[in-house]
């Protein structure tokens, strides 16, 4: 008997544009005490899907039914509604610190849940919240009762959140993302806690993520969406070593972890599609691997495989069992017979502080980095990982030239950046160049995309007029962008050709040195692997050097030639890639590998060896 | 969009429309009718305080002129709207039709100037405070502060019983306690805009600070600096007419709606001849509202992300920067 | 928090300060000898003479300065060139008309623009929030003393004319001879006075509570199980209290300014009253006096609201 169970449900959402059809034809079932989890890309419909479970979306309009504990909560109205959330569902969500109201006590926003649902009496209720406070892992949860959210770090946070789900013992919770703001080491425990807890309270838990790998280890069931499609369901089992849909099998093989490192990628071709529309036709069609004519001219049915995963398209056999039809790219080789001896960068135990506080307080000091010593070589990539915090970005800036250390020397092709004058700083902003990490931010959203990538040219006064328009198209040609597009605004672009707008940008002057700071993390794990792949192949073609940071130690791994990787401020190991991916030595390291998780082993060599094979022949 | 080399725009999304972003903005502020209608008045006003010459030698009679035999009634009180006077006429027989003309003039003139100077002003000292930060924003922060904490009108009172009423002293006035406004919405808007990577992206590339402000900065402002300025127009307006109700703006018998008003309170001559407060207090009202309203509609059509952004921003909450956990 | 406490009371000195050598500067080195017009233009030179030293007119500026500001610490507002009164008592006389005015307005405005601003805001796109946007429109617009104006002339003499009283057409009447009378004679003033403040307030309610609205952690008081009415008037108003609390502050400097203007219009014997009086008879200690005590009731008032501010949020405790 299913807790929860969804009925062809369609939700449509009112916006400026017109209706967002963000769920068509849902149905699935959540049993009692299992993990459920719904996976998909930004845009897919996975948390509308979850608000609409709730009610918490009252423009929208919901059809088809919802049955949960024997009532359609479709046909509910606010009143029994408001009795069933909270008391018998609950939910988490995103940002731990954005749900929790910032001017209530954390304690204050337990009790809150248990006097809405039942009669007891302060004392009763705060000790309960305590009791609950505990058992999610809030040491001194007495004392910490009375305080704010802000005096909490974004784990505990999530665990208070947990607590305040938890407190009345619900039949579901939904946890809309709950890791996705956190550090990837505090992400482990907070799944392990909402694994814990449903073991223990036997409290169903829908889990819905934008990353595959982190169901494979606790879910029973898994459902992956696209474009407010269930693409496909079944046992997380089946659905993550042997996918049946294209897009699931396309999803795990665009990810870094499920790669020889160094190889090409498989990504998804194109963009996911508006929503506005509502073909008649398979909606991942137009960017499917193996699309047949049928897909375009109809809806495709239902098909249920033996293993009880169920797959939305035409295929007749499971996509992970067919060849790949698609020719892999070529795979760029290891780079190691461009081995150059100079070195592009030479950082020398650079120390940085900021001192806060003025005229009124006492001057703080705040170390950021504390002695950071590395070497880059002309044509290869270092990789820098760490947590957020750990300095990684500041270190880039530091490099770049952007931010003066306040100790140690940066030499930059052999010229330490601290003694440049005027001139040959500004020289230095040819040569270093920078990739930001957020794509819509790092375009400014007033200037045409022509202007944005003209931009060294126009400030180095290099060319003018048609040479610079004809430069600057070619640049756009490389980067896999449309020429024609040059007059366009970067709200025109989606969030992978805005990156590779901002990686034209940074080519426009030849760089001896391009620094990456988080390029992809902001990206769809299909587009990520486009720009991935763009990445390292400008590498391959122009002999590019590449400083790589970011907080996924898989995508690191799979860019680089060596890794450091970064803990508060210092280099707790740095090596080979392999070696500190295959054999890390600092405890750190070992943690955050151990946290990363990658996929069972079942599932990611499969579709890896897979795309190996097809690309040596 | 219908060919495409990049893998990315294979699959163009429906939903971009090829339609210039000027255009859009017009067809949107089109649409809204009661923007339309305030610029329509506005477009009236205009042309009523250009045609005051006009109106004069219609009607043949000067803002100045006193009409005791035909403007006042036998026991000296003013006379109403007629076809002599189509709006009637004041305590000394002038008529009110052409001193509304002629005040319209002062007023617009007023406020427009004073407006602009003090969004220049705003807009620079913002730009300078946001972006140059440090020890420059925090003085010119205080200093912004300082003026925002001056009681004004009691202030201007004491300036005037100095200096004496005088135009340049009420838009000096206005200009001087109006900055501020638009010099904190400024300041605040860079200082967020300067940490946005497209700006650290230019300073990466080698650009000047100068360049950075104008460059990078400034087109970004568009939508403030219009908007406020536009809120401005309205809110000198009423000083003018404010100063000129205390006898301390326009000096008598130069028209202005304010000294019109305050005429007809003296004595409470308006509660027997109602045009006198009726029509230039609509008039005033009217103006006001009018540009009130197209502030709030160039805001729509500028800006059509701020009517909804409070209800749709949250969907894109992956997309903000991760690892910063504090509200940014 | 000591420490803000102390950078907000410098910030208050130094505006005290900056205000005091305004008014001192106008007054005593601009245009216009304060000895003769003191002294009257019949006046001798040597009469002249004789008051400018009096006044101690004739030592260095700074020292002039700092005797103003001595006195004026002390409470020493100096003696009104009209009829020789003391300013501080000329003040205090005026003092009850102009509270009455602004604590009224104050408690009408917010009483008034806070409910308008939440209602607006809880179905926006309504003809609920479309009367409340209008009600915010028009009450911006509105300059005061066109309203006050127009409400004595249909509240007060129209119905006059018809033959009842409605309203009475101006003056103060003292709060402790008849509270009733008091009131009944204020109403009219605070609606002026409060108008324009009540559509500020609403208008920043409305958008703040929309902002706030969709905030995430409203979302998880409704996932709570809370009923609508508890999201929007515990949660929701309690992430509006700062912002408003802020504009609390901004707008006080706003009620002197508007108080002049009322109580022109209506007549009554306040603050505002004496300073435009005292304009119009060339008065400047009075002027000073009265400039210097709405910059000290500003200051105040706006230290009063940072404290607030502090006990407010607890993120900047």
């Amino acid at each position: 008997m299913a807790i929860l169970e969804a009925r062809n449900l369609n939700i449509a959402l009112p916006t400026g544009d017109g209706m967002v059809h963000a769920a068509r034809d849902v149905s699935f079932s959540v049993q009692p005490g299992e993990m459920f989890g719904i996976a998909g890309e930004s845009g897919s419909g996975k948390s509308v899907l979850a608000q609409a479970i709730l009610g918490l979306l009252p423009t929208a309009e919901v059809e088809g039914e919802i049955w949960f504990e024997g009532k359609n909560l479709l046909a509910l109205g606010s009143r029994e509604l408001q009795q069933l959330r909270g008391a018998r569902i609950a939910m988490i969500s995103q940002d731990p610190l954005s749900c929790l109201h910032p001017f209530y006590t954390i304690g204050s926003q337990i009790t809150e849940a248990i006097h809405t649902h039942r009669r007891v009496g302060r004392a009763v209720a705060r000790r309960e919240a305590i009791d609950v406070l505990k058992r999610v892992g809030i040491t001194s949860a007495a004392e910490r009762f009375d305080h704010f959210p802000h005096q909490f770090s974004g784990g505990m946070r999530q665990r208070v959140m947990i607590a305040m789900a938890v407190v009345l013992n619900p039949a579901l919770l939904i946890a809309d993302e709950p890791t996705t703001a956190l550090d990837v080491t505090v992400q482990a425990q907070i799944i392990k806690l909402l694994d814990d807890m449903r073991r223990e309270l036997g409290t169903a838990v829908m889990m819905i993520t934008h990353d595959l790998g982190l169901l494979s280890s606790v879910a029973d069931h898994v459902m992956v969406m696209y474009a407010g499609n269930r693409m496909e369901l079944g046992p997380a089992q089946a659905v993550l070593a042997d996918p049946a849909h294209p897009y699931t099998v396309g999803l795990l093989a665009s990810s870094p972890s499920n790669h020889e490192p160094g190889s090409e990628l498989t990504p998804i071709i194109g963009q996911p599609p508006s929503l506005l529309a509502r073909p008649d036709s398979c909606t991942f069609a137009p960017r499917c691997a193996r699309v047949m004519p049928a897909c375009r001219s109809r809806r495709p049915a239902e098909r249920v495989f033996a293993d009880g995963s169920r797959s939305l398209c035409w295929l007749e056999a499971k996509a992970s069992a067919l060849p790949v039809t698609r020719p892999a790219q070529q795979v760029a080789g290891r780079r190691d017979a461009v081995e150059h001896e100079d070195a592009v960068v030479r950082v020398r135990d650079i120390h940085l502080a900021f001192s806060s506080g003025g005229l009124l307080r006492p001057r703080q000091r705040t170390e950021v980095l504390k002695g950071i010593s590395l070497e880059l070589r002309r044509g290869r990539t270092l990789g820098i990982v760490g947590e957020s915090g750990c300095g990684k970005s500041t270190l880039a800036r530091v490099i770049a030239g952007l931010i003066p250390a306040s100790s140690g020397t940066v030499e930059v092709q052999g010229k330490d950046i601290s003694r440049l004058n005027p001139a040959e700083w500004h020289e230095l902003r040819k040569t270093v160049q920078v990739v930001f990490q957020d794509p819509f931010g790092s375009l400014n959203p007033r200037r045409r995309v022509g202007s944005i990538i003209g931009d060294p040219f126009r400030i180095h006064r290099v060319a003018h007029g048609v040479a610079r328009r004809q430069r600057v198209q070619a640049l756009m040609e490389k980067v896999g962008l449309n020429p024609e597009h040059y007059n366009r605004f970067p709200s025109e672009f989606s969030g992978g050709q805005r990156q590779r707008i901002g990686i034209a940008r940074a080519l426009a002057l030849n760089p001896s040195l391009i620094i990456y700071d988080e390029p992809v993390s902001a990206l769809d794990v299909s587009i990520q692997a486009q720009v991935l792949n763009l990445i390292r192949s400008l590498q391959a073609e122009l002999g590019l050097t590449y400083l790589f940071i970011s907080h996924d130690l898989s995508v690191v791994r799979h860019v680089s030639d060596e890794i450091a990787v970064m803990n508060a401020g210092r280099i707790v190991e740095l090596g080979d890639a392999e070696q500190v991916y295959s054999a890390p030595v600092h405890p750190y390291t070992q943690t955050l590998l151990a946290a990363a998780r990658p996929l069972p082993s079942g599932a990611s060599p499969r579709v890896g060896s897979e795309e190996m094979r097809e690309g040596a022949t | 969009m219908s060919q495409s080399s990049s893998p990315d725009a294979a699959a163009s999304p429906a939903a971009i429309v090829q339609r210039g972003s000027f255009e859009l903005t017009l067809r949107r502020f089109a649409a809204d009718k009661a923007g339309m209608l305030a610029l329509g008045f506005i477009v009236l006003l205009v042309a009523f305080a250009l045609g005051a010459g006009l109106i004069e030698t219609w009607t043949g009679h000067s803002p100045v002129d006193q009409f005791r035999d035909t403007g006042l009634t036998p026991t000296g009180l003013p006379v109403g709207p007629g076809a002599e006077f189509l709006f009637g006429t004041d305590q000394l027989g002038r008529d009110v039709l052409v001193r509304l003309a002629y005040g319209a003039r002062t007023s617009l003139v007023i406020g427009l100037v004073a407006s602009l100077c003090a969004s220049c002003i705003g807009i620079t000292i913002g730009l300078i405070a946001g972006y140059v930060g440090g020890w420059t924003d925090v003085i010119l922060g205080r200093a912004m502060d300082l003026v925002m904490s001056i009681p004004v009108l009691l202030c201007t009172l004491a300036l005037v019983s100095v200096f004496g009423p005088s135009i340049m002293l009420s838009v000096a006035v206005i200009v001087f306690f109006s900055w501020t406004t638009i010099g904190r919405v400024i300041r605040g808007q860079v200082l967020s805009l300067r940490e946005r990577e497209f700006v650290q992206a230019s300073r990466s590339l080698g650009a000047g600070p100068l360049s950075i402000m104008v460059v990078d900065i400034l087109p970004n402002l568009t939508v403030p600096i219009i908007v406020y300025t536009t809120m401005m127009i309205p809110a000198g307006i009423v000083f003018e007419a404010t100063l000129s109700f205390l006898g301390l703006g326009i000096v008598p018998p130069a028209p202005s709606w304010g000294g019109m008003l305050a005429e007809a309170a003296a004595n409470s001559i308006y509660l027997v001849a109602w045009w006198l407060i009726l029509i230039p207090g609509s008039v005033l009202l009217f103006t006001t509202l009018a540009f009130n309203i197209l502030g709030d509609a160039l805001r729509d059509a500028l800006d059509p992300a701020s009517r909804r952004r409070s209800r749709h921003n949250k969907s894109k909450g992956r997309q903000r920067k991760r690892g910063k956990e504090g509200r940014s | 928090m000591i420490r803000f406490l102390a950078s907000r009371l410098a910030f208050a000195a130094a505006v005290l300060l900056a205000l005091s050598a305004f008014v001192f500067l106008l007054f005593f080195v601009a245009p216009g000898d304060p000895a003769r017009l003191l002294t009257g233009e019949k006046a001798t030179e040597a009469q002249v003479a004789q008051v400018r030293a009096n006044l101690g007119l004739d030592r260095p500026i700074h020292e002039q300065y700092l005797t103003f500001l001595g006195r004026t610490m002390k409470g020493d507002l100096g003696f009104s060139y009209r009829n020789q009164q003391p300013v501080t008592r000329l003040i205090a006389n005026r003092m009850p008309a102009t509270i009455s005015l602004g604590i009224g307005a104050i408690l009408l405005w917010v009483g008034i623009g806070i409910p308008i601003g939440i209602m607006s805001a809880r179905h926006p796109g309504s003809l609920r929030d479309r009367l409340g946007q209008g009600f915010i429109l028009v009450g911006i617009s509105f300059p005061t003393f066109v309203l006050g104006m127009a409400s004595l002339y249909f509240l007060y003499f129209l119905p006059r004319q018809l033959g009842f009283t409605l309203f009475p057409g101006g003056g103060y009447k003292s709060f402790l001879s008849n509270p009733w009378i008091w009131a009944w004679h204020m109403v009219l003033p605070w609606t002026t006075l409060a108008l324009a403040s009540a559509a500020i307030y609403a208008r920043l309610t409305r958008g703040e509570m929309l902002a706030v609205m969709g905030e995430d952690y409203i979302r998880t008081a409704r996932a709570k199980g809370l009923s609508e009415r508890k999201v929007v008037y515990k949660h929701g108003l309690r992430g509006i209290l700062t912002p408003l609390t802020t504009q609390l502050g901004a707008d006080i400097a706003a009620v002197l300014g508007g108080a002049i203007v009322t109580e022109q219009v209506y007549g009554l014997q306040g603050l505002g009253s004496l300073a435009v009086q005292a304009v119009g008879n060339q008065d400047r200690p009075i002027i000073i006096g009265v400039v210097l005590l709405a910059g000290l009731f500003i200051v105040v008032a706006n230290i009063v609201v940072d404290l607030l501010y502090v006990l407010l949020d607890p993120r900047v405790r």
